[in-house]
């Protein structure tokens, strides 16, 4: 997919935030999602969609880590030899991911023990490499910065999104607030809508494929209802 | 464009960087990840007697985790012949004298004449005490393990708290998750009438034998089974033990 054109300013300060920056944020969200448009980071959006709080925790740490490894690496862009960028990068990435995890560990235990691999994973997301070798090698480190938390948002809104529907079909709660199914545990239950206490959970949504229809639903949504989408060829 | 030799000195100090700084978080962390895990285990533990206890365990904060475990129950480590292991072998063995502290995940898979085994003792209020055995076992993707609470006669189950590594949630996850499944153990019982060892297996399509059987879970084959194998295998390393303590 071609990357979107950002118009050239003279910048007046280094922070400046202008609509050229504020498209670096919001991009990422529709005309270029990484899932939906780009489609990298599929991998892993079929794995942590199962719950809402861990496609939460995922994408926060995401954002945390695009947003910095597109920081340093585009501080350090003209002093990486061009023979050992990829390693370099790859450290800086791997770097970040520790430190997540290290963190995510002290603060929230429980999180981190059901996480535990794919925070890990992080390092293989193609979100990251992809960023890194078409943005954060030839910008400048505030804009790759905001470029790192448009993408980082990107990833994260679409898992929320996909997490919203398997957690709710599949076990009947969100956030672990359990919502629709058939006992009285459920506060759709309790509230004498009785309509709604014949649906047990389905058990498909939970499971990988689920998340695999959900993306492609939202995909086609998406695409065909923004014509700058609509593949020519 | 770079030199050789600057491509080696970048990598290097880039690498050293790096390095120092994660050994730096690491070690300045480490208190509190260790805290965190012994009070992951600790709330384990106590949610194997959370009716006894009359409180709502995973909404309780660290502190208060780590004051009613260490005011309420009573560690003990054992091996498989049932013999008490004294806190100074522990500690020369485990390096740790609490046996809540110990990776038990590795003494599982050490031979059967090394391996040691906990018990926790629970102690009511109305001064009834509930034994706190630990199984492990494999569900489908990771291990999945659990501490099952007995009454005073070592036969009928008081209460239990299942955990898993990696379960699909929704399926295998709710062997932890779902109330109404895992309630079903407490009652159940391990011995037979004339004291053969039962234990507690689960199911398909409706239990027969109420004392000795609990339903499975639909869509988790593999962990009812996982848990089935670790309540048979798990609870007979404790026979021994088991025994001596019936009869006295």
């Amino acid at each position: 997919m071609a990357e979107v054109q950002i118009p050239v300013k003279s910048e007046s300060s280094v922070f400046s935030f202008g609509k050229a920056e504020k498209r670096l944020i919001t991009d990422p969200l529709s005309d270029n999602n990484p899932i939906t448009v780009q489609v990298l980071g599929v991998c892993s959006a079929l794995a942590v969609t199962t719950l809402v709080s861990k496609a939460l925790v995922m994408g926060i740490a995401v954002i945390f880590v695009t947003a910095f490894s597109n920081l340093f690496t585009s501080m350090l862009r003209e002093y990486i030899p061009k023979s050992v960028r990829m390693i370099v990068q790859l450290v800086i990435i791997a770097f970040l991911v520790t430190v997540v995890e290290l963190i995510l560990k002290a603060v929230n235990y429980p999180i981190w023990k059901e996480l535990s691999v794919f925070i890990g994973l992080i390092i293989t997301n193609c979100i990251l490499m992809g960023r890194l070798e078409a943005f954060a090698m030839g910008n400048k480190p505030w804009r790759s910065f905001l470029d790192g938390i448009g993408n980082g948002l990107g990833y994260g809104i679409i898992l929320v999104m996909v997490a919203v529907f398997r957690e709710l079909f599949g076990k009947g709660s969100l956030m672990d607030f359990k919502i629709i199914g058939p006992t009285s545990e459920y506060v759709l239950n309790t509230m004498e809508i009785s309509w709604l206490s014949w649906y047990a959970p389905n058990n498909l949504a939970i499971l990988s494929p689920a998340a695999m229809f959900i993306i492609a639903i939202i995909i086609w949504v998406q695409r065909s209802r923004n014509p700058k989408l609509v593949d020519i060829s | 464009m770079f030199s050789t030799s600057y491509i080696i000195k970048f990598t290097l100090v880039m690498t050293v960087i790096v390095a120092l700084v994660l050994s730096l978080l690491v070690s300045g962390l480490k208190e509190v990840h260790t805290e965190n895990e012994s009070v992951y285990n600790k709330k384990g533990i106590l949610s194997a007697v959370s009716a006894q206890l009359g409180k709502d365990i995973n909404a309780m904060d660290n502190k208060e985790v780590q004051e009613l475990f260490s005011t309420s129950i009573d560690q003990k480590v054992i091996n498989l012949k049932g013999e008490i292991i004294s806190p100074e072998d522990l500690k020369a063995k485990t390096g740790t004298s609490e046996a809540v502290d110990i990776d038990w995940g590795k003494q599982i898979k050490k031979p059967e004449n090394e391996r040691l085994l906990p018990v926790f003792t629970y102690k009511s209020k109305d001064n009834k005490e509930y034994n706190i055995l630990y199984v492990r076992g494999k569900g489908l993707w990771d291990e999945i393990w659990g501490y099952i609470a007995f009454e005073n006669d070592w036969n009928t189950i008081a209460g239990q708290a299942f955990d898993h590594k990696g379960e699909t949630p929704g399926l295998g996850a709710e062997i932890k998750d779902n109330k109404a499944w895992y309630g079903q153990f407490t009652g159940r019982k391990i011995y037979s009438s004339d004291g053969t060892f039962k234990s507690v297996s689960v199911v398909k399509g409706g239990v027969k034998i109420p004392d000795h059987q609990v339903d499975a879970i639909s869509g988790a084959t593999i962990t009812a089974k996982g848990v089935d194998e670790m309540m048979k295998r798990g609870l007979k390393y404790y026979e021994s033990y088991i025994q001596k303590n019936k009869k006295s």
